[in-house]
């Protein structure tokens, strides 16, 4: 069964168009990385997955209709909002009462024991509570939720590296199982690149590349030539070109890798440099 | 599959149980954050209490006026009690009016609805739980603190005359406590009941406001009056509004005699409960209140954050 399923999913503010006819499914159990520029539609679209607002069109998310159903798909679906949403008046040791008095699949011992492992104190107020701490206690709760899907919008914003890091690690070591299934949006791509299944840029309310990962390595090519080659490497027509060092580094979309080989050292790209090739200046 | 299993599971949970276990909590949240629901009764309740404490100065001597046959010291002794009672309900009214104008807007302020939102908890649960604050919670605790003070009142007024060779049963049998805390609960359900319109339209604005909830509660009120007071020199509205706020008391209660001795407290058989029920004003009043708390769940629902 897919996880998420949008058929001709479209969402207008005035007459902004934030989400134009999108259509995508995500299948259980992968790892889904959506991309795109600011105002691309990433948020809209999750808001739409989560139930928060309105939209026209088809969308289903583990089978239901999320804006009739929230509350009911909440048991199912867990979500970090962009920035940090826990209130500040809440005591540690209250948001774990409160998860487990209204959540049936909350797992309070699981949560204490990834809390046990950070500095947090149960009498602590959020407010008290540093910015990486506070996202900390939030990855706590939701990780000891027994969920289908986690959806996390822009989770790790203003965090340091290290918080950055660990978060990402405890969320592939501690939570993901193989059978959830996990949407992340972040402007840090190049810290999510090994552990997305799937990737999806959006720009301007529209997907403009939907792939897996297997995909993306197999069709993206990457290959940095000496200035005497770059003619030669123009000529098998890069999607993108860039200048580090006095060489170039050429970007290729299907190209042969053997061929592309004898130009010099071919790896898989990095999304971010895909993404830049394929969103093209941002100023257009 | 285990995940279908524990489903079901759930499923086959009491339902009752399943409905309020969300609504408990989501009373408890309120009580967390909002801790001046219990400490502004409370503050009133001491206010009233440092005051009484100087009228006690005057107690031995009302006391032995009233033994020489002096009945009107029967209200000096029995006022307090009611201030106590008044001052009380006051502080919670208060503070239900502001609770409820921040109860839907502070949560979409703080951005904190988000977190709210990826619970299963829903939009007619969270406003109900709001909703109950200032319709049980707070005359709960009315009731409770009132009820407190007067007996700590009661204990201290005994004690001073103890100490100063007073008439301790006199005190006891003069003071109509029994009765006074019987007539305090119907009090403050009958107020629940006619100021809910008043409390649901608070709640409306609060979900409904982006800013400045409070002028936007005040403004459609006082611009209906003021219109209708310019256009037509009539204020019709303005009564309206008067008798939606103290109503309640002429609708609840029969008639006072005029030779009755103390207007502070109202002995029981002048309860009337069957006319407060048939009043309109009950009816018209509690529909509004629905109304007002059906369109604040559909706000919390397509309102997000500010």
């Amino acid at each position: 069964m897919a996880c998420i399923e949008a058929r001709g999913l479209r969402k207008t503010f005035g007459k902004t168009i934030a989400l134009d006819g999108v259509n995508l499914r995500v299948e259980e159990g992968r790892i889904l990385g959506l991309i795109g520029p600011n105002g691309a539609g990433k948020s809209t679209a999750l808001n739409a997955i989560l139930g928060l607002t309105t939209y026209e069109g088809e969308l289903n998310v583990l089978g239901r209709d999320p804006w009739r159903e929230r509350d009911r798909l909440m048991r199912d679906v867990c979500f970090i909002a962009d920035v940090a949403v826990l209130p500040r008046w809440l005591k540690v040791s209250q948001a774990l009462d409160y998860v487990g008095g209204v959540h049936p699949r909350f797992d309070r011992a699981k949560a204490e024991r990834f809390l046990a492992k950070t500095t947090i104190q149960r009498a602590s107020k959020v407010r008290e509570l540093s910015k990486g701490m506070v996202t900390q206690l939030h990855l706590a709760l939701v990780m000891a939720i027994d969920a289908r899907l986690l959806v996390l919008d822009e989770p790790t914003l203003g965090l340091d590296i290290l918080f950055r890091k660990q978060f990402y690690d405890s969320l592939l070591n501690d939570y993901f199982d193989g059978t959830r299934t996990i949407v992340v949006t972040t402007h840090q791509v190049e810290e999510i690149q090994h552990v997305l299944t799937d990737l999806m840029f959006i720009n301007r309310g529209r997907i403009v590349l939907n792939c897996s990962m297997e995909e993306f390595a197999a069709r993206y090519l990457e290959v940095t030539v000496h200035p005497e080659q770059a003619v030669a490497g123009r000529a098998l027509r890069p999607v993108h070109e860039r200048q580090v060092f006095g060489r170039s580094i050429l970007l290729f979309d299907h190209a042969d890798r053997e061929q592309l080989a004898a130009l010099g050292e071919v790896r898989t790209p990095s999304i971010a440099d895909v993404f830049v090739a394929v969103m093209g200046d941002p100023a257009q | 599959m285990s995940t279908e299993a524990q489903f079901d599971a759930e499923e086959s949970a009491p339902a009752a149980l399943r409905a309020t276990r969300p609504l408990y909590w989501s009373v408890r949240r309120e009580l967390w954050e909002n801790r001046s629901i219990y400490i502004g009764p409370l503050v009133g309740a001491a206010v009233n209490m440092l005051a009484f404490l100087f009228t006690l100065i005057h107690l031995p001597r009302s006391m032995r006026a009233l033994a020489a046959g002096d009945s009107t010291q029967q209200g000096d002794l029995v006022m307090p009690y009611g201030h106590a009672t008044m001052l009380v309900t006051l502080a919670a009214f208060v503070v239900g009016v502001l609770y409820c104008l921040d109860a839907l807007y502070g949560e979409r302020r703080d951005r904190s609805v988000l977190f709210w939102k990826s619970l299963p908890v829903s939009d007619l649960t969270t406003v109900l739980a709001k909703a109950s604050i200032p319709l049980l919670v707070l005359p709960l605790i009315v009731f409770a603190v009132t009820a407190a003070t007067h007996l700590i009142m009661l204990l201290v007024s005994t004690g001073v005359l103890l100490v100063s060779g007073g008439d301790v049963a006199m005190l006891w049998a003069r003071l109509p406590f029994v009765q006074v805390e019987l007539v305090t609960p119907y009090a403050l359900i009958v107020m629940a009941l006619w100021l809910a319109p008043i409390y649901g339209w608070l709640l409306l604005v609060s979900a409904w406001a982006r800013r400045a909830a409070l002028l936007w509660a005040l403004f459609p009120p006082i611009a209906i009056c003021a219109f209708e007071k310019i256009a037509f020199n009539t204020a019709h509205c303005a009564s309206l509004l008067g008798y939606r706020f103290v109503g309640w008391f002429t609708q609840a209660f029969a008639a006072v005699p005029p030779d009755h001795v103390d207007p502070h407290f109202i002995p029981l058989p002048e309860l009337a409960p069957g006319q407060f029920l048939t009043t309109a004003g009950l009816w018209v009043g509690l529909l509004f209140a629905a109304m007002f708390l059906a369109a604040a769940v559909r706000l919390r629902r397509d309102r997000g954050a500010i």
